[in-house]
């Protein structure tokens, strides 16, 4: 079972995430990086299911800066066998990612292609799509639970409202939802192991994506609590307001 | 709100990826695993033994030993870094990781036979066996070369008579490493280690009652009774009673980083609660000059115990260091330790009187890091011997 897993760095779940001043980027000073968290759904996945075939290889791949090399080692340490860096400034466009990534992935032989359903900095969900149909695979968003037999995959995936069960032949890719796996901790020997691990490095060169970012803003400012009186009195105001200004009743 | 460090100088600057990815591993395991269940167990006076074994598996225990053993092999900055964070979960925890990989597994190590090594190290290094290490005695603590716990040769076995109290891990442990004179009451230097299985006839373990501090974690009287072992359960490279007092300097070095994770959720604590809790005017506490300078002495402390603890470990690492410079360390951390949980009850008001905040727990757990592993009384002397070339002990 050959899985490669793509996977993301981005700013850890709880930083406080600031706009540059030129309000066209994140401010990276100060931040705390990690894998996203989708993909470590997608590689706790890949490595179950090599060590459930007791043979296979798990490769993770990432575009992104010098800096993204940590969260490969990451991903090392937590069990991937091999590692690729696509060093390449990425933007807010999925399109130049997706196609990068499949021209590294064309040519590699694979059972399973993981990715996390999105990932949580520009909150995109849209390169597993794209790489899907680059390659002209079959693909599987939003995956809550997976079986595997005989080569081909039954994969139970969010829905609004509801789930969906979907059956596709390998090759194929699945993107990754919380509750698809419980990722583990990558031990201490995982982490001396990693350094060991194969990790190569090549620059590409992104294509034109169709994305134009105009502005970033952060969500508006929380306004200051109001307190309309007490008890039932009360009442009247808070139905009006409700009804009026929020516009929920 | 997951926890985050206390980093002013940029020390994390100094550390290497892989030291980093050790800490944030396991600072993220102690947020997941530990922090939901230590306020039960510190209220019904338990250890978390649930944790034992996924530690095993992580590497926690004996972290900086050779990986031929089953341990992790990591260097000794890193190895600091874990007892950092689960100290920064509570000092039960740190205790456990201490005495099972710096006093059981390095004694182990340093002195026994390859074939001790090999039989014991991977099953200690799992957390499959628990072990723990017995030299102080009722009437010897600060001054353990006085133990009056013999071992004397039969035939090809030995026999163990004597009493150890206060022993970590004590009640729980499959194995224990035990200080014993070989030869005269007052000969120290006759002193060695044995291992001995705790399920050898007349070895009993007795839970130590009515602590008010490490509640979260086993402490016990042991009493050997005609113990008998075979020759081969003697670690061979032992001899005097430098040799304990070399597996203190190892748990002393881990206990200097270790302070630093108490201090740490000490300080956070203080700083979150400060800035949230408003009394007078409208203001929050934070904003008053008499919060702000307790918070800024406890953050330099803090700094300055990072950095002490880092240079430690560096020259550990470079096989340079001395037990007089962990003595130093060790006091200094813990003593920085005591006063911020101290100073973050008080600034928490009544709240910090409850277990719901952390900083109490730290400050009662904290007062047993103060005594064991040397006093900060003993700390002082060692110093004022490698200072002065007199010792005061006596
Ligand atoms: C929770 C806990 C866990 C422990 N775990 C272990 C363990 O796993 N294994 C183990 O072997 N031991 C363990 N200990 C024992 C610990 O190391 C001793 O308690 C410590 O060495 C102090 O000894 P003591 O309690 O007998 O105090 P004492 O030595 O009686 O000291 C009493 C006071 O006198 C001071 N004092 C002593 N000598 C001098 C001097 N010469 N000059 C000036 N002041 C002096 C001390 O600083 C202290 O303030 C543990 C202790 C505790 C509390």
């Amino acid at each position: 079972m050959n899985s490669i897993v793509c996977i993301k760095r981005v700013p850890d779940s709880e930083t406080r995430v600031r706009i540059a001043s030129d309000g066209l980027a994140v401010d990276r000073s100060g931040v705390k990086f990690d894998m996203n968290e989708y993909d470590k759904y997608a590689l706790e996945e890949a490595i179950r299911r090599k060590e459930e075939a007791g043979e296979g290889l798990v490769t993770v791949l990432t575009v992104g800066g010098d800096d993204a090399r940590e969260t490969l080692r990451q991903a090392l340490a937590m069990g991937a066998d091999e590692a690729v860096l696509l060093r390449a400034e990425t933007g807010f466009d999925g399109l130049p990612v997706a196609v990068a990534l499949a021209e590294e992935i064309r040519d590699r032989p694979f059972d399973l292609l993981l990715f996390g359903k999105q990932a949580i900095d520009d909150d995109g969900m849209q390169v597993p799509a794209m790489v899907a149909e680059l390659l002209g695979l079959p693909a599987a968003t939003v995956v809550v639970s997976l079986e595997i037999e005989a080569g081909r995959a039954v994969a139970r995936r969010e829905v609004e409202g509801g789930h969906e069960t979907v059956e596709f032949d390998l090759p194929g890719i699945v993107a990754a939802q919380k509750g698809l796996n419980e990722p583990r901790y990558p031990s201490l020997k995982g982490i001396m192991a990693a350094k060991k691990k194969p990790l190569e490095e090549k620059d590409v060169t992104l294509v034109e994506g169709g994305l134009e970012l105009l502005e970033l803003s952060g969500p508006p400012d929380r306004p200051e609590p109001q307190i309309l009186g007490e008890g039932a009195e009360a009442v009247p105001e808070l139905v009006r307001r409700l009804r009026e200004e929020v516009k929920v009743l | 709100m997951s926890f985050a460090g206390v980093d002013f100088y940029d020390v994390d600057g100094l550390l290497s990826e892989e030291e980093r990815a050790v800490r944030d591993m396991v600072r993220e395991w102690v947020e997941s695993e530990l922090m939901p269940v230590i306020n039960e167990h510190y209220t019904t006076h338990s250890f978390p033994k649930q944790l034992i074994p996924q530690m095993g598996e992580l590497g926690f225990y004996g972290a900086n030993l050779p990986e031929e053993y089953g341990c992790a092999g990591l260097n000794n900055v890193a190895y600091g870094l874990i007892m950092q964070e689960l100290e920064r979960g509570d000092s039960g925890l740190r205790s456990f990781a201490s005495v099972q990989g710096a006093l059981v597994m390095y004694p182990i190590f340093a002195f026994g036979s390859e074939e001790q090594r090999k039989r014991w190290l991977p099953l200690l290094a799992t957390g499959e066996k628990i072990g723990c290490f017995g030299l102080t005695e009722p009437d010897f603590g600060s001054n353990p070369g006085g133990m009056l716990t013999r071992a004397v040769k039969d035939g090809d076995e030995w026999v163990l008579n004597g009493a150890k109290m206060w022993i970590t891990n004590g009640s729980m442990a499959d194995v224990a490493v035990i200080w014993a004179k070989t030869g005269d009451i007052d000969d120290s230097r006759s002193i060695r280690g044995f291992i001995v299985e705790t399920d050898r006839d007349g070895f009993s373990a007795k839970d130590q009652e009515g602590k008010l501090s490490l509640l979260a974690s086993d402490t016990s009287e042991l009493v050997l009774q005609d113990v008998r072992v075979p020759d081969a359960n003697l670690l061979p490279k032992s001899g005097g009673l430098k040799s304990p007092l070399m597996c203190l300097t190892q748990a002393r070095y881990g206990i200097a980083w270790g302070a630093i994770g108490a201090a740490m959720a000490c300080f956070t604590e203080a700083r979150d609660y400060a800035l949230n809790r408003v009394q007078f005017a409208g203001k929050p506490i934070a904003a008053t000059q008499i919060q702000q300078t307790r918070l800024a002495d406890m953050l330099t402390e803090i700094t300055k115990a990072q950095l002490l603890a880092l240079q430690l470990g560096r020259l550990k690492d470079a096989g340079t260091f001395n037990s007089d410079q962990v003595s130093m360390a060790k006091r200094n951390n813990v003593d920085m330790a005591c006063e911020c949980a101290r100073e973050a009850r008080r600034l928490l008001g009544g709240n910090g009187i409850l277990v719901e905040y952390q900083s109490m727990r730290h400050m009662a757990n904290l007062e047993s890091v103060y005594t064991y592993e040397g006093t900060h009384d003993i700390h002082g002397l060692i110093l004022g011997h490698a200072i002065t070339g007199l010792p005061a002990y006596e």
